[in-house]
């Protein structure tokens, strides 16, 4: 599949945000509506909208046509195509960076020590 | 940013072949540099914590060598090398690096120090020779990834 803009950067970018990934997370449970979202993020509805639309827009989350309730769920093949192995390249160098910031910590107490 | 707030990894493409990170470090953009820099240090928090470094060559100079393996608690070997082509410090550090597991994956590294009131911002950005190259450096590491289940994603898709 050919596309203009590299997906898996708009995924990331989606991603980067910790509100949308609590979205994300909320999702992952089932469906829900935008009313939903917003209460445990204490979000206004725009506001939850406006994270939604990125989500929307990286094809990780896809709304429905019912009118009234509009419900939003995961594209389930989407996140699994790309975010897991560019989530955990992520991770992995944030428990290394963890490590190397203990290690700072560690050099820099026998500096003052000295 | 309070000093002990955990601090997030961003990740970002900046264009289909290149790769980006950034994260802040509580101290000095020179002890910054020389933690990458010098075998003893490097050994001390390279890699994911299940793994250990088990080779750590380096050669401080434009041209020189540096070569880093890491292995897993199953026995699986992980090298990386390359060569330096800039040495600034306390500023620039830029290397070229070879997965070797993937030959022909090569990436120009160029790690930046940014010192800001004590704090220093570190930027590692990837310059691959395309893009298939640099999905496969994503994809790499997966591996050590595997043993530490506790990825946010991976409760996601245990859900769907």
């Amino acid at each position: 599949m050919k596309r203009s803009v590299d997906p898996l950067s708009m995924i990331l970018a989606a991603l980067a945000d910790p509100t949308r990934r609590a979205i994300v997370e909320k999702l992952s449970t089932g469906e829900a509506t935008v009313n939903t979202l917003a209460e445990p993020l204490q979000m206004s509805l725009p506001g939850v909208s406006k994270h939604l639309k990125v989500l929307q827009k990286a094809g990780l989350v896809v709304q429905g046509r019912d009118a009234q309730r509009r419900p939003c769920r995961l594209n389930a093949r989407r996140v699994r195509e790309v975010a897991v192995w560019a989530e955990r390249f992520r991770k992995n160098w944030e428990e290394s960076f963890e490590r190397l910031d203990e290690y700072l910590a560690e050099i820099t107490k026998k500096e003052i020590s000295k | 940013m309070t000093k002990t707030e955990a601090r997030e990894v961003t990740l970002t493409l900046p264009s289909a072949c290149e790769l980006a990170m950034t994260r802040a470090f509580s101290a000095p953009a020179l002890v910054l540099f020389e933690v990458w820099t010098k075998p003893e240090h490097v050994r001390k928090w390279y890699g994911v914590r299940s793994t250990t470094v088990t080779v750590c060559e380096i050669e401080l100079r434009v041209g020189g060598a540096w070569r880093w393996v890491v292995t897993t608690p199953n026995g699986m070997e992980i090298a990386f090398s390359g060569e330096f082509l800039e040495i600034d410090p306390p500023h620039r550090l830029q290397r070229t690096e070879r997965f070797e597991a993937v030959p022909g994956a090569d990436s120009v590294v160029t790690l930046t120090f940014d010192e800001k009131d004590g704090q220093t911002m570190l930027t590692t950005h990837m310059l691959f020779p395309n893009r298939q190259q640099r999905d496969l450096c994503l994809k790499s590491g997966m591996e050590p990834g595997v043993k530490e289940c506790y990825d946010n994603i991976d409760s996601i898709l245990a859900a769907l």
